[in-house]
């Protein structure tokens, strides 16, 4: 069958990873945001000041990890800004977060087409490159599928461990989550709320521009307007599907990865009965769909979009 | 130290005041990247206020752009009232665009005292059951709305491009993905001969005034504002939250659509899937720059529009990247919204010793 045959291939699953990859860098992001009581919809403008931001350091001269971290660099001054007009300042964390995307990306345009006014063609960087991991990519199947990727992918699977020990094996971890249910007890122990609130934010939103990164850096090797599309916002709706927990975004992303590289062979194999904008439709509908699954039974923490401020009670 | 007390009541002048000054302060921020561009700064503001408002042509121009903002401006200040976060403006105007050139290019013809209202109806129709779906899906599944119409923008834009390459497309159109042309009895009249600005314009300032009486005068309105306030206490006092929020959805829905009609019908004629650069994002400035009233929609989106028109013909003059223009709009919306903070506050500098105790 000719589902199956899809399925069978390691190169639809190297696919499905690749696609993956900034989601989870990206619901990571949100769920670090969202455990500590903020919702940051600056996630879709963040990405693509990382694809920009990462891009254009390396495009000028820097190295390809050097452009990751001016990349997460750029994510974390504007979840900065996100931290500080609604964590100290308590203010409407939809419209802030509207403002911060609506600010992200247009600075990220306005910066792109100042420093290259004329060009038709968008400059192209060296990306990073598939790196075989010794004797794993050798491995039939998932040799090819899961250990053939580049160093950026491997991260976001690394990072998925170090946010999940983090947010669960240690103390910090521990009030993280505790100042996203419930602020005052974490304030009754002598931490500081704005602190954590402010410090998740930054951190989230850095992650999140890593995400945009992978785009311009690993995915493909330039940047486009409008490259984004979208992912921002699925990513808000994994978050939701994760029930912010590191592992399940971790499945839900490849989940998405999955769907979304189907969707893409399907379209070669019966694109001639369907136009091909309903195949890019379904990615969309599909993060609609896993958001309304889960949403009645979601355990959102419970601060989420609350502010609060010192001495308030 | 310092410290935030809330207001009991905020001052009239203050709730005037400070979209206005939010709205100079993005202006002057702007200042950054313009110099950043290398651009002259006072000659770049000396050319945008003239290339808004610097001539009857240019000022018929400002109000072409204000006429969609100033519906989807409503679209969103309707919806926030009742803390409904309709965020797809965009392609709620894109289904009123679709609505309009499905029934208004030849199928059915008549006067155009059928055609016209057939349009707008249709589009208004298209916009209000896109949001109808995100509604229900957050009243019956608890889905949240601002994800879901914000992914339906993409969907939608991808639906029209569909639409235009099918369906719709313009048999003499020679392959070009457009709609064939709004017929003339189907059109909105233009109001001043040679220049583009439209009676769809009329339509916004009747829907702004239409909204502003709403809200303020009629039992629907309270219901809304209530729900808005606080839908656990509404819902306690009897108020039948479900149906309001269906309602807002609508009428939110409905005039984002009718922004889209005038686009097509009033000034480009047909529909093509660039007819909108983010008339239903900037709609969502142009309501909270207005703090939600329905006729400070109209003055917010003279000023958004004329940002619009006036950094694209600096732009022309200058070189500076006209995504200038985003970045002021984008810096409008963070500017009021800490604005709307000084007006919700007070800010005390209080002693050391006073915070201690």
């Amino acid at each position: 069958m000719e589902i199956l045959d899809i399925l069978l291939t390691a190169n639809f699953w190297e696919a499905a990873i690749r696609i993956a990859s900034p989601l989870i860098f990206g619901v990571l992001g949100a769920l670090i945001c969202e455990r500590a009581g903020v919702l940051n919809l600056g996630i879709e403008g963040i990405f693509t000041a990382g694809a920009m931001a990462g891009w254009m350091a390396v495009w000028l001269g820097v190295d390809l990890w050097t452009g990751v971290l001016v990349a997460a660099l750029t994510g974390a001054a504007f979840g900065f800004l996100h931290a500080m007009l609604t964590v100290p300042l308590g203010l409407s964390q939809h419209v802030s977060g509207i403002g911060v995307t609506l600010l992200a990306s247009s600075l990220s345009y306005f910066i792109y087409r100042t420093a290259l006014p004329n060009v038709s063609t968008p400059p192209r960087i060296e990306p990073f490159r598939p790196f075989e991991i010794p004797f794993l990519s050798d491995l039939p199947f998932i040799g090819s599928a899961l250990f053939s990727q580049t160093a950026f992918t491997y991260l976001a699977f690394i990072l998925v461990a170090v946010v999940a020990y983090v947010l669960y094996k240690t103390p910090l971890g521990l009030a993280l989550r505790a100042v996203g249910d419930n602020p005052d007890s974490v304030d009754a122990q002598g931490l500081s709320v704005y602190g954590l609130r402010i410090g998740a934010v930054v951190a989230g939103s850095a992650l999140m521009a890593m995400g945009g990164a992978f785009l311009t850096m690993s995915a493909f090797d330039a940047f486009f307007f409008g490259m984004v599309n979208g992912r921002g916002w699925i990513c808000i709706a994994l978050t939701v599907f994760a029930s912010w927990r590191p592992g399940k975004a971790l499945a839900g992303a490849l989940l998405f990865g999955a769907f979304d590289a189907f969707q893409v062979r399907l379209q070669t194999q019966v694109g001639a009965f369907l136009p091909s904008q309903v195949f890019l439709m379904l990615p969309y509908f599909f993060a609609i769909v896993a958001l309304v699954l889960v949403a009645r039974k979601a355990d959102y923490p419970r601060a989420l979009l609350v502010p609060w401020f010192k001495g308030a009670r | 130290m310092i410290r935030f007390e809330p207001r009991q009541d905020t001052p009239a002048i203050l709730s005037i005041l400070a979209p206005v000054f939010a709205a100079v302060a993005a202006l002057a921020l702007a200042a950054i990247p313009l110099a950043f561009a290398g651009a002259p700064i006072l000659e770049s503001y000396r050319l945008m206020v003239q290339g808004a408002f610097g001539s009857l042509f240019v000022f018929s121009e400002t109000l072409t752009r204000t006429t969609p903002l100033i519906l989807t401006g409503l679209a969103a200040a309707v919806a926030f009232r009742a803390r409904l976060w309709n965020i797809g403006g965009e392609g709620q105007l894109y289904a009123g665009a679709l609505a309009a050139v499905a029934v208004g290019t030849g199928i059915i013809d008549g006067p155009p005292v059928v055609m016209i209202p057939l349009v707008l109806v249709a589009g208004a129709l298209a916009g209000a059951l896109l949001m109808l779906g995100p509604t229900l899906l957050k009243l019956k599944f608890g889905a949240d709305e601002v994800v879901t119409t914000l992914l339906l923008n993409f969907v939608m834009l991808l639906f029209v491009q569909m639409m235009l390459e099918g369906a719709l497309q313009d048999p003499m159109s020679l392959g070009w993905p457009q709609s064939a042309p709004i017929i003339d009895s189907a059109a909105l009249p233009p109001l001043l001969p040679r220049l583009r600005v439209h009676s769809g314009l009329i339509l916004g300032l009747i829907a702004a005034v239409a909204v502003a009486i709403l809200i303020r005068r009629t039992v629907w309105g309270f219901e809304i504002r209530a729900v808005g306030e606080n839908a656990a206490a509404a819902r306690f006092a009897g108020i039948p939250v479900t149906a309001t929020m269906v309602r807002v959805a609508l009428i939110s829905g409905g005039l984002a659509g009718l922004a889209g009609v005038g686009e097509v019908a009033g000034l480009k004629g047909y529909l093509t899937s660039d007819l909108s650069p983010g008339f239903g994002y900037a709609g969502i400035v142009v309501a909270m720059l207005a703090r939600l009233s329905p006729l400070g929609v109209v003055a917010a989106a003279l000023f958004i529009a004329a940002i619009f028109v006036g950094a694209d013909s600096m732009s022309r003059g200058t070189g500076v990247a006209s995504y200038i223009a985003d970045l002021v709009v984008a810096l409008s919306l963070l500017c009021v919204l800490v604005g709307g903070f000084v007006t919700r506050y007070r800010i005390r500098l209080v002693g050391a010793r006073k915070a201690e105790a």
